[in-house]
């Protein structure tokens, strides 16, 4: 949404000429465009127009109406979301710990967060998980799709087959990557075990339970199947006719037409993905956290950021240090989700775009 | 087999495909790139078939395992045979006695219809306001809207819950779907999209018979956007059946946990002193699992239909 400031200062310059009284709605669109160009950094007297302006089109009871349909989300944004924002970033700098009086400790938290060990490791695990997790789901989603096109019928059954884990509640996703991993007695060390293959003990050893339950995620990569297959048929035919002339194999299809032509989906799908991974909680939580396991499992290689943040704030009740917990997280998302942004726009291909 | 609806873009079907092909293969050119929507030739297809059928089982094989692992007695549930040898229902039996599933069970649907019901109609009157109505403010309030959707949920978690523990709600079911009743982004920009593939004139026209903004909203928009609401309405119960975040941090009294709660309360409980009974715990996870299974059967088109529409967002 490339400024939608911009865009609403013309909605409105638009509507003073046309002066609509119910929802003429083609005329903002283009009266918007020749009326008021947009004026960057708006004078005072501008303002006042504005203002005016926006009186005015108060009391026509369309505005009235339209505000009264949004003031649902209008209050839910305030108090639930724009208000917590805030109280967060407030109760940052303090040592609240939900009882006794919030007191100030300027940077104190955040200087915490440098020194404490535990962010670190979480972050680390948070980082090498997203990473080993991102790229292969998204592999194993494309094949599965491409595989999926040219079966006819069958496509239908096994695109249900392949959603199916999806709504599998992730608690019960932790209890079968406890089950299943299990290192002596697990399915899969059984079945290496038959190809000469010796299990690692994924649940307990630290450089595996990441790749575990990597492994484990990748069960339910069913939705962004059905995204990638959906995108696939969006595929215009005659751009593979026009490569078939051009002499072009199946592999340089593959990376001239049918990449390009669905990286609107690659891009959504790495997004999404990411910002998923990034707050993975529940699954490691049910594995190995808890009233019973975390005594069971030492090992720290399962502290994930959100399952560290979580103990912080709702077991310890450092409230005040877990908020500032939160706002690190909430800008290392901003800063990925920005970046990965500014790559799209070098590599993602929108039909009739010009930009 | 249930088969899903043609896909829009229409796989040809599967019987005539054969034939076409081999009469392709005869006058086609040597190196033919075939576009992903035709089905490959009878070589190719069988091949195909025969990868997704392998794959298909680690995609199925952990829920029969489950299953079957639930069924077993306690020393035999990782001896890796399909079919158990005894199979011993008192797993499913003996867990209500032992924990208040059945209570879990009437919370949790409860609470995801709650949710779900909220949701879908919160979500739909707040869309209807972007989709209809011109008003200064209008894109800059979409963008808002479109923006929360990137904020992670866990940033907003500590002072919500302080909202909840300041109206003495906190240990309470209420802030579980609560939330709902203001609308949620995703929900709000799916409906809207909806609201806006419909004719204009319809609307003018009820606005000429009379009707006021609330009637065009309830009597002509919501009837034609049943199967958006729908998709809303599965998507959240969905969401709200299988969260165990929200239940972690506002549940205490077991007997207001839903079935994630509890399953994870019953894998700590059975944890203690080393003694996991995982053939109890298997019995829970499909108990929580076998409602979604089953809803997804009943709903599968309008699952697909949702999760294949979120990838043209991009």
């Amino acid at each position: 949404m490339p400024s939608p400031t911009d865009e609403a200062r013309r909605d409105e310059a638009g509507r003073t000429g046309t002066a609509a009284r119910t929802g003429t709605a083609a005329t903002t669109g283009t009266a918007g465009r020749t009326g008021g160009a947009p004026v960057p950094g708006a004078a005072p007297a501008d303002r006042r127009e504005r203002a005016r302006r926006w009186r005015a089109s108060w009391r026509r009871s369309e505005t009235r109406a339209a505000y009264g349909f949004l003031s649902p989300w209008i209050f839910g944004f305030v108090v639930l979301t724009a208000g917590p924002m805030i109280a967060t970033l407030y109760l940052s700098f303090t040592n609240y710990d939900g009882i006794s009086e919030p007191r100030g400790v300027g940077m104190e938290n955040y200087r915490q967060l440098f020194e404490d060990p535990s962010v670190a490791k979480s972050l680390m695990n948070t980082l090498v998980f997203t990473v080993l997790r991102v790229p292969l789901s998204m592999a194993v989603a494309l094949a599965l799709a491409m595989l999926l096109l040219r079966v006819g019928r069958a496509t239908g059954f096994f695109r249900t087959l392949f959603y199916l884990p999806v709504m599998t509640p992730s608690v019960a996703v932790g209890i079968l990557f406890l089950l299943l991993f299990n290192g002596n007695v697990g399915l899969i060390n059984t079945v290496l075990g038959f190809v000469g293959i010796d299990g690692p003990s994924w649940t307990t050893d630290g450089d595996w339970i990441k790749p575990g339950l990597v492994l484990t995620t990748l069960w339910s990569v069913g939705s962004t199947v059905i995204i990638y297959l959906a995108a696939l048929r969006n595929v215009p035919q005659e751009l593979y006719e026009a490569a078939e002339i051009d002499g072009v194999g199946r592999r340089q299809a593959f990376v001239h037409v049918t990449l390009p032509q669905i990286s609107g989906a690659l891009f959504f799908t790495l997004i999404v993905n990411t910002i998923a991974s990034l707050q993975t909680f529940t699954e490691a939580y049910t594995a190995f956290f808890g009233s019973a396991n975390s005594q069971t499992y030492s090992n720290d290689a399962a502290l994930f950021y959100v399952v560290h943040l979580f103990q912080q704030a709702f077991q310890y009740m450092h409230l005040g240090y877990a908020s500032a917990l939160a706002w690190l997280l909430f800008l290392v998302i901003l800063a990925i989700t920005l970046v990965q942004a500014r790559l799209s726009k070098r590599f993602v291909y929108y039909e009739g775009e010009e930009r | 087999m249930t088969q899903l609806t043609t896909p829009p873009g229409g796989a040809p079907a599967s019987a005539p495909s054969a034939a076409d092909a081999s009469a392709e293969a005869r006058t086609a050119r040597p190196r033919r790139v075939r576009h992903p929507r035709e089905t490959a030739g009878p070589v190719g297809r069988t091949l195909r078939l025969i990868a997704l059928a392998a794959i298909s089982v680690v995609f199925i094989y952990p829920f029969l395992w489950l299953v079957s692992a639930s069924l077993k007695p306690s020393e035999s549930v990782f001896d890796n045979v399909l079919i158990p040898h005894v199979f011993q229902w008192e797993n499913y039996t003996g867990i209500w006695d032992e924990v208040p599933l059945l209570t879990w069970v009437g919370n949790s649907v409860v609470v995801t219809l709650a949710a779900a019901v909220t949701v879908t109609v919160s979500s739909a009157i707040v869309a209807f306001g972007f989709a209809y109505f011109r008003f200064p403010g209008r894109n800059a309030l979409f963008g808002l809207v479109i923006s929360t959707m990137m904020l992670p949920a866990v940033v907003l978690m500590i002072p919500q819950y302080l909202v909840w523990n300041w109206l003495h709600l906190a240990s309470s079911q209420i802030p579980l779907w609560a939330p709902n009743l203001f609308g949620s982004a995703f929900y709000i920009f799916l409906l809207r999209q909806f609201f806006l593939g419909l004719p204009r004139d319809l609307f003018e026209a009820a606005r000429i018979d009379g009707a006021s903004y609330w009637g065009m909203f309830w009597r002509i928009a919501l009837p034609l956007c049943k199967p958006a609401l729908v998709v809303t309405f599965i998507f959240e119960v969905h969401a709200s059946w299988t969260d165990l975040v929200r239940p972690l941090v506002y549940l205490r009294d077991p007997e207001l946990y839903t079935v994630p709660r509890g399953l994870k309360a019953v894998l700590d409980q059975f944890g203690e002193g080393g003694e996991m009974r995982w053939e109890v715990v298997a019995a829970a996870s499909v108990i929580v699992t076998v409602p979604m299974i089953i809803a997804f059967f009943l709903c599968q088109r309008h699952f697909v239909e949702g999760i294949a529409t979120q990838g043209r967002k991009g």
